[in-house]
């Protein structure tokens, strides 16, 4: 009863997530998503991926959000949305009860495995994973770091019309 | 409810919510709040999926995975949505088929 409470209110925040007009609200509620899986996940058993879903995806996730909206900002956007709510909310329900439909008769199926440690399974058994994952965070952190690193000579800057528009008209004045 | 029942409604309510987030926001940076909420859901069923196979070892050490690439793409796509910011004035996704140049 206490995980289905938990699931419930996970799926609240991820709701208010996407709803919340300001983005650090929205920021706030995916860290609230992120810290209600690392509870659903060591009630799985899973405690070692529940520190790491705690620390990375509540803690450092949330800092980069933060600093990325604080150099963004975070000006409002209309709300007209790409789809259609109505046409969204019908696929979404379209893909909900395809998923229900083919996934039911699968639960139950499984025959359970042999159960190996943690350690052992991811150091050696999924070594080439571990390798892959440092590889794939250095490459990251050097992209990030060469975008935004300070140009050499000032970027051409490639404006939207009712931006243009608009600094025309400030410049006239 | 057992928990991987729980998990199981929370793996489908966050694909879900995700979907719906990704068909309908226009900040780029929301958009990366529902790509960031589907990455979950992926980690979250994998865990699942080896806890209710008793392979759970295997399943942590997918979704160990899973939250390490839902990381880098997060970092990517933030400073990603900082330059267009910086090189186009705003983050509004429909505003970009208007670009020139």
């Amino acid at each position: 009863m206490l995980y289905a409470l938990v699931a419930v209110v996970m799926l609240f925040c991820g709701i208010q997530a996407i709803r919340a007009v300001n983005l650090m609200h929205a920021a706030l509620w995916l860290a609230c998503v992120s810290a209600l899986m690392a509870a659903l996940l060591y009630g799985l058993g899973a405690q070692a991926v529940a520190v790491i879903e705690l620390s990375v995806g509540a803690g450092l996730v949330t800092v980069l959000f933060v600093f990325a909206i604080s150099m963004a900002g975070d000006a409002p956007i209309p709300e007209r949305p790409v789809v259609p709510k109505l046409v969204a909310l019908t696929m979404v329900g379209g893909f909900a009860a395809l998923i229900v439909l083919f996934s039911l008769p699968l639960l139950g199926n499984g025959s359970p495995g042999l159960e190996s440690a943690f350690a052992d399974v991811f150091w050696h058994e999924r070594s080439a994973d571990a390798i892959a994952q440092v590889v794939l965070i250095f490459t990251g952190a050097l992209t990030v770091l060469g975008w935004l690193a300070e140009p050499h000579s000032k970027p051409k800057r490639v404006f939207t019309a009712e931006t243009e528009a608009a600094l025309r008209k400030e410049q006239r004045l | 409810m057992t928990i991987e029942m729980a998990s199981l409604v929370g793996v489908l309510g966050l694909f879900l919510i995700a979907l719906y987030g990704l068909l309908t926001v226009r900040n780029l940076l929301k958009i990366v709040v529902a790509m960031q909420i589907l990455l979950k859901a992926a980690a979250l069923a994998l865990v699942m999926a080896g806890a209710a196979s008793g392979q759970l070892s295997l399943g942590q050490s997918l979704g160990v995975t899973v939250i390490i690439v839902d990381t880098v793409t997060a970092v990517i796509a933030l400073a990603l949505a900082v330059k267009v910011r910086q090189r186009c004035g705003t983050l509004d996704v429909r505003a970009f088929s208007s670009q020139r140049g």
